[in-house]
């Protein structure tokens, strides 16, 4: 479990940005952190890997203190994606650029060299293995900075900004990729501003606002709640907006995805 | 010495009457300081060079900031006394040189952090520096901020691969400096990239006559500045040439070589 | 009005050191006054034919181009970027990287300056294009002060200051959040109702974008494989090629596989609320 007690952080002498965060987060747990541009999420899940220290409170990953351990140990539980792939790559090869993180962690050869295979291959890049990851597509390197974090296995996968510049397609192929890790137990946390995303994939959604958590519960609750929405510069999904319309029929106000808008309304006009 | 040294020349925009000014004025004042500074070894005079930026300092709110500077190059202070000290010199000489130093560092602070890129930009322009180098300066200067923060970010990213930068021998470390490098590197041609295509977009280099919409006009202020600045430096002259100053000091002079001698033979 | 403003014929632009060309086949004409949308999978070349409208390729970009664009009657290989700037406007994606000044003042002058055209009229046009997207509050500011929302929209009225009569704009709202997103999309459609600047924006997210366009251009592979009217082109063939069309439309679709009918194939909200509304009743 990572557990966030009364947080509070400034960088250096400037203004808060989190101004008493509580927060729990479990072992198999499916998790969208979602609010306006200078929310504080991105400070938040900076935390959860110790690249910054609370200012006041602590942040606890499986019982560990954060503010007493090195970013080094803190990140074999803790996998952060970073938003922008160009922000990490530097090997020759793609291989090599999976393998930095298992060397920095000491791993032997044949460890290393069987992690890689079976990552590069759940993620489609074996073909690309002796490749130079900057001759690769904008989503091809997104797949190669995401592969790097998954091969050691990390418990808490945390992903910043996962759907920037992507299209339907790999945004599909994303989600049923979280889809799968979280069936395998781990915990996954996704730092996004895409509502329908988010909306197709029913997390539990945490919203931010200046800093304070402003909402904490299942998607459907949190993105079909106009105040909610409209506090954190978001949008109501597609599909709420057209329940939202059809309201004045009685019709369920907490449908925000396509398959369950289909599965209700077939019902309702079989009747 | 930390990074933070350098917040004391980073631009801030703020409402004085100092950020207002031309900064050809203003850079008229410090060139005037320097040379001064440098005209000068005494430590009264220096000190009172010294003491006429801090008003300067305060009006243009950039206290706390500039006493952050005189922190950082605290480091570089003490060892110009120390080197002069240790050579012979006397103790109010080391210390003037030191105030030099100081006044120096001061006074490009204060310049740079009441003069906004843009505006030193169109100084040059109008001094008939050419507009392509002008506009390279400023990008430059405008992207020291941004590339920083992707620097971080960079650090940021590769700690959280597992990578440890305080760990290791001497080439352990240097060596773990590429994964930071190549990034930030391929970073910055990619953003120089993008602008480029965006300047290209907006007809840079489309015509040869320039006209810049907004041009820089002296003030009344600036006027006064200059004046003001010109009588310094004449007055300066005149106290350096024919006025002896007061020599204060305390009798204090590092030991030397035959110092040690006579007190070893005794 | 039967000219069109833009007219490609028979384009392919393969990029020096490709083998594959990115785009080719390119058989396109655009008419004044349209707002356009150009979508496709990653990596279909609509960013290609984006630089192939205002000269970036290719004076920015080498290859090898075969055949012809024309871009308000001038023709693209004859023409400086500099020049085409007059015509078409170019937003881009990233905020931060098309932004040159200090002040958003200095910035929507800067295309103007460039152009070498007198002070007066300078000022003039400055203070018109801060109007019309609503950012005259913010002339004093820099970029850095500034959201990312209304960082593009310095970018939007520093290109609409140079008024050209094409404005294309690649992913503008991809870093934006959807408020901020929606807002970038009603100043574009502003700029297209009310002055009549034919639209061409590239974007993913056609949740948003659809109820915009009167035109969707969807390329697959380098060609143009679907064109026409946003209820005639998102169809279950869009939806195939990967593209992601809106929920609602989606919606219908799979609606439509279990049996029931509709007038109309909706894509925008208002437009699926008044078929439900039918079939509830």
């Amino acid at each position: 479990m990572i557990k966030v007690e009364n947080l509070r952080f400034s960088y250096f002498d400037k203004e808060e940005v989190l101004k008493g965060i509580n927060l729990e987060i479990y072992e198999g747990e499916f998790i969208a952190i979602m609010g306006e541009n200078g929310a504080g999420k991105t400070t938040l899940i900076k935390h959860f890997n110790g690249l910054l220290k609370p200012s006041s409170g602590r942040v606890l990953v499986d019982g560990i203190d954060t503010r007493k351990t090195s970013v080094a140990s803190l990140a074999k539980l803790v996998g952060l994606v970073f938003q922008n792939p160009d922000h990490q790559l530097f090997c020759e090869t793609v291989w090599d650029e999976v393998a930095f993180s298992l060397k920095n962690f000491n791993y032997s050869e044949d460890v290393i060299k069987a992690r890689v295979k079976k990552i590069l291959e759940i993620l489609d890049l074996t073909k690309y293995s002796n490749s130079s990851p900057f001759t690769l597509s904008g989503g091809e390197r997104k797949r190669v900075a995401l592969a790097s974090v998954l091969v050691w296995d990390p418990k808490y996968i945390v992903l910043d900004e996962p759907t920037i510049g992507q299209d339907y397609r790999q945004k599909e192929r994303l989600r049923n990729f979280i889809l799968q890790l979280v069936t395998q137990g781990k915990s996954v946390i996704m730092v996004t501003h895409d509502v329908e995303f988010v909306a197709e994939c029913h997390p539990r959604v945490i919203l931010l606002s200046k800093g304070r958590i402003v909402a904490d519960g299942p998607a459907e609750e949190i993105l079909s709640n106009e105040e909610f929405v409209n506090e954190c510069s978001l949008e109501l999904p597609q599909i709420s907006k057209l329940m939202k319309a059809l309201k004045d029929l009685g019709v369920n106000q907490k449908i925000i995805d396509v398959y369950s808008a289909k599965s209700y309304l077939v019902k309702m006009l079989k009747r | 010495m930390s990074l933070r040294v350098f917040d004391g020349f980073k631009f801030k925009k703020l409402n004085t009457p100092i950020h207002k000014m031309d900064p050809r004025a203003k850079f008229m004042f410090i060139i005037v300081i320097f040379a001064l500074s440098l005209l000068f070894t005494n430590l009264i005079g220096l000190t009172i060079l010294f003491l006429i930026q801090l008003p300067l300092i305060l009006l243009a709110k950039c206290g706390k900031k500039w006493l952050k500077t005189m922190k950082g190059t605290a480091f570089f202070a003490i060892l110009i006394f120390i080197m002069n000290f240790i050579t012979g010199s006397s103790f109010a000489f080391s210390l003037a040189m030191t105030i030099r130093f100081l006044t120096l560092v001061s006074s490009f602070s204060l310049f740079f952090m009441t003069t906004s890129p843009d505006d030193l930009g169109l100084a040059l322009e109008q001094m008939k520096i050419p507009y392509p180098l002008v506009f390279t300066f400023t990008t430059a200067v405008r992207l020291v901020p941004t590339i920083a923060i992707d620097a971080q970010t960079v650090i940021d990213a590769q700690k959280s691969r597992g990578l440890e930068l305080e760990k290791g021998n001497l080439i352990k470390r240097v060596k773990n400096f590429i994964p930071i490098l190549i990034p930030l590197i391929v970073s910055a041609i990619r953003r120089s990239m993008e602008l480029a295509e965006a300047l290209e977009s907006r007809g840079f280099n489309a015509s040869k006559k320039r006209e810049s919409y907004i041009t820089l006009k002296f003030s009344k202020l600036d006027y006064i500045t200059l004046i003001l600045t010109i009588l310094l430096l004449i007055f300066g002259i005149y106290i350096k040439l024919y006025v002896s100053l007061p020599q204060i000091d305390l009798p204090i002079k590092f030991p030397t070589i035959s110092f040690y001698k006579t007190f070893l033979k005794s | 009005m039967n000219e069109p403003i833009i007219h490609i014929k028979n384009l392919t632009f393969t990029y020096a050191g490709l083998e594959k060309p990115s785009i080719k086949n390119i058989n396109f004409n655009a008419y004044r006054g349209e707002f356009i949308v150009l979508t496709g999978p990653s990596g279909c070349g609509k960013t290609t034919l984006c630089r192939c409208l205002n000269g970036l390729i290719p004076n920015f970009y080498s290859g090898e181009m075969k055949g012809e664009v024309y871009v308000c009657g001038l023709n693209t290989k004859e023409h400086s970027t500099s020049e085409l700037a007059k015509h078409v406007g170019f937003v881009f994606q990233n905020p931060e990287n098309q932004l040159f000044s200090l002040t958003i003042e200095r910035d929507v002058a800067f295309g103007l300056e460039n152009l070498g055209l007198p002070k007066k009229e300078i000022k003039e046009r400055v203070e018109w294009a801060l109007k019309v997207v609503g950012i005259t509050h913010l002339r004093e500011k820099a970029p850095y002060e500034l959201s990312g929302g209304q960082q593009q929209k310095a970018a939007i009225a520093s290109v609409l200051s140079m008024k050209p009569e094409i404005i294309v704009l690649d992913e503008p709202t991809s870093f934006l959040d959807p408020k901020s997103a929606l807002e970038i999309l009603k100043v574009i459609q502003n700029l297209n109702k009310q002055f009549g600047i034919t639209v061409i924006l590239v974007e993913h997210r056609l949740d948003f974008v659809a109820q915009f366009a009167n035109r969707i251009v969807i390329m697959n592979d380098g060609e143009i494989a679907l064109d026409g009217e946003p209820s005639k082109v998102l169809t279950e063939e869009a939806y195939l090629l990967g593209v992601g069309i809106p929920k609602v439309t989606l919606l219908f679709h799979q609606l439509k596989q279990e049996n029931f009918k509709f007038n109309k194939t909706p894509v925008t909200i208002e437009e699926a609320a008044i078929e439900l509304r039918r079939l509830l009743k």
